[in-house]
């Protein structure tokens, strides 16, 4: 049977190429819909989607062609169950405007804590969590970032330069909270 | 320049993706603004605190394995029983609880589905493989994933078909009318496997999807549209047709009596 030979060529291949940026898929997906039992979800729902239309897969950045499944699988999954978030989280409105000013630029100084900028990053909009976590997490350029989100390398720019200042905000914000005791 | 302007270049400077000419204006600049400047330097430490976090989410340990074996079970149910593809999209919260409850409301939906008023694209559950269809034509076109065959024959791609699914999909060469086929591919909507047939109208692609109708119902087309495609979607001699595309209703619904010819 050629087919089943085929097929099983297939998930060796699958399995060589693919799956080598499973942790580059969950991290993704983990920020994306920010809880692990469904990131673990849809990673795994990702790689079925992806297995079956490997035959398509033309070669080249096997980590961009999956990140991008899992950036859809993700996003299917967030409209279907957070929808009511999702379209918050697009609403530029909601911005919050009150950034302490005092001495903010001296507090940023000392070494931000990865708990708070965990916090501070989950807290962001979906659209510019998922750029800086492409960035700087992933360390993809602009263009793959482009690629994948279907955005002019422009937009990426601009995406990045608000999501960091927001998250610098926020930051900042957390700083001043907690600034109180004993910084 | 104005430092509006340059806080967001900044950020191309900061991640090196500028050009050269770029680059060096934002440096004069910096020499000359000390606000960018102080920009600049917060942003970099950001970009610090970012490499030295443990932000990075690795996959659990166990996540492989599960997926080597969904992909092992894929792979058999392919080879074995190509026409009996399951649901897989179970991402219900806290699942274990809530297992049995998932059995029951499993019962009830398929109560639920035989009564379901498809050919309107109306109910819930309609939504849902509206949904779908925009889904797979958006993926076909973003993973350059449109055909499994390639061709403008219609006496190519019916073949192609034949022992593929258990039902065998129209397939029309429309190229006369303006509408040529260029192929065509298996795709999974609604829990089983359906035929994808890819016309072409100008630049714009055309995904018809096509799969055997569970209740006979003579319906007119009905249009919808969603996420910014639209959607004609009819019913003949027992099988269900969808045209998905980001043509104008009005030549989808022209496409669609093409196909009825």
């Amino acid at each position: 049977m050629p087919n089943a030979m085929q097929a099983v060529g297939n998930a060796g291949r699958f399995d060589e190429i693919v799956l080598p940026h499973l942790d580059a898929a969950y991290n993704l997906a983990r920020w994306l819909v920010r809880n692990k039992q469904d990131a673990e979800d849809i990673v795994q729902e990702a790689c079925l989607r992806a297995f079956r239309f490997f035959g398509g897969f033309q070669g080249g950045d096997a980590r961009a062609w999956l990140l991008k499944i899992v950036r859809n699988t993700s996003y299917t999954f967030l409209e279907k169950n957070r929808p009511v978030a999702l379209a918050e989280e697009f609403d530029e409105q909601v911005h919050v405007r009150d950034v302490p000013t005092f001495d903010a630029e001296t507090i940023m100084v000392r070494d931000v804590e990865s708990r708070m900028l965990r916090e501070s990053l989950e807290e962001l909009p979906v659209n510019f969590r998922e750029v800086l976590v492409l960035r700087e997490l992933e360390g993809l350029s602009y263009k793959e970032i482009a690629e994948m989100i279907g955005v002019p390398i422009g937009t990426v720019m601009s995406s990045l330069a608000r999501g960091r200042d927001r998250l610098r905000e926020s930051l900042l914000r957390a700083r001043a909270k907690e600034g109180t005791r004993g910084l | 320049m104005v430092c509006d302007d340059n806080s967001r270049l900044l950020h191309g400077y900061l991640d090196g993706e500028l050009d050269l000419v770029r680059n060096l204006e934002i440096e004069e600049h910096l020499k000359a603004c000390p606000d960018c400047a102080q920009l600049l330097w917060s942003q970099e430490t950001l970009r610090k605190a970012f490499r030295s976090s443990n932000l990075y989410q690795r996959a659990p340990s166990g996540l492989a394995a599960r997926i080597r074996a969904s992909i092992s079970q894929e792979d058999s149910r392919e080879t074995q029983a190509p026409l009996q593809p399951t649901p897989i999209f179970m991402l219900a919260p806290k699942r274990k609880v809530w297992n049995w409850l998932a059995i029951a409301a499993a019962i009830l939906l398929v109560a639920l589905v035989t009564w379901r008023a498809l050919p309107g694209l109306e109910g819930r559950n309609s939504d849902l493989i509206a949904q779908e269809l925009v889904a797979s034509h958006i993926r076909s076109l973003q993973l350059g994933h449109l055909f499994d065959v390639q061709s403008t024959d219609q006496h190519t791609v019916k073949p192609w078909f034949d022992g593929k699914l258990d039902f065998s999909p129209p397939v029309r060469d429309l190229t006369e009318e303006g509408f040529p086929l260029v192929g065509g591919r298996l795709d999974y909507i609604d829990h089983r496997a359906v035929a994808a047939l890819v016309y072409q109208r100008r630049q714009h692609l055309i995904n018809v999807f096509v799969w055997p109708a569970d209740k006979q119902t003579d319906n007119s087309p009905q249009s919808k549209s969603s996420q910014g495609y639209n959607m004609v979607f009819w019913e003949r001699s027992s099988m269900y047709l969808c045209a998905v595309s980001d043509l104008s209703t009005g030549e989808l619904q022209q496409f669609a009596q093409l196909m009825e010819k």
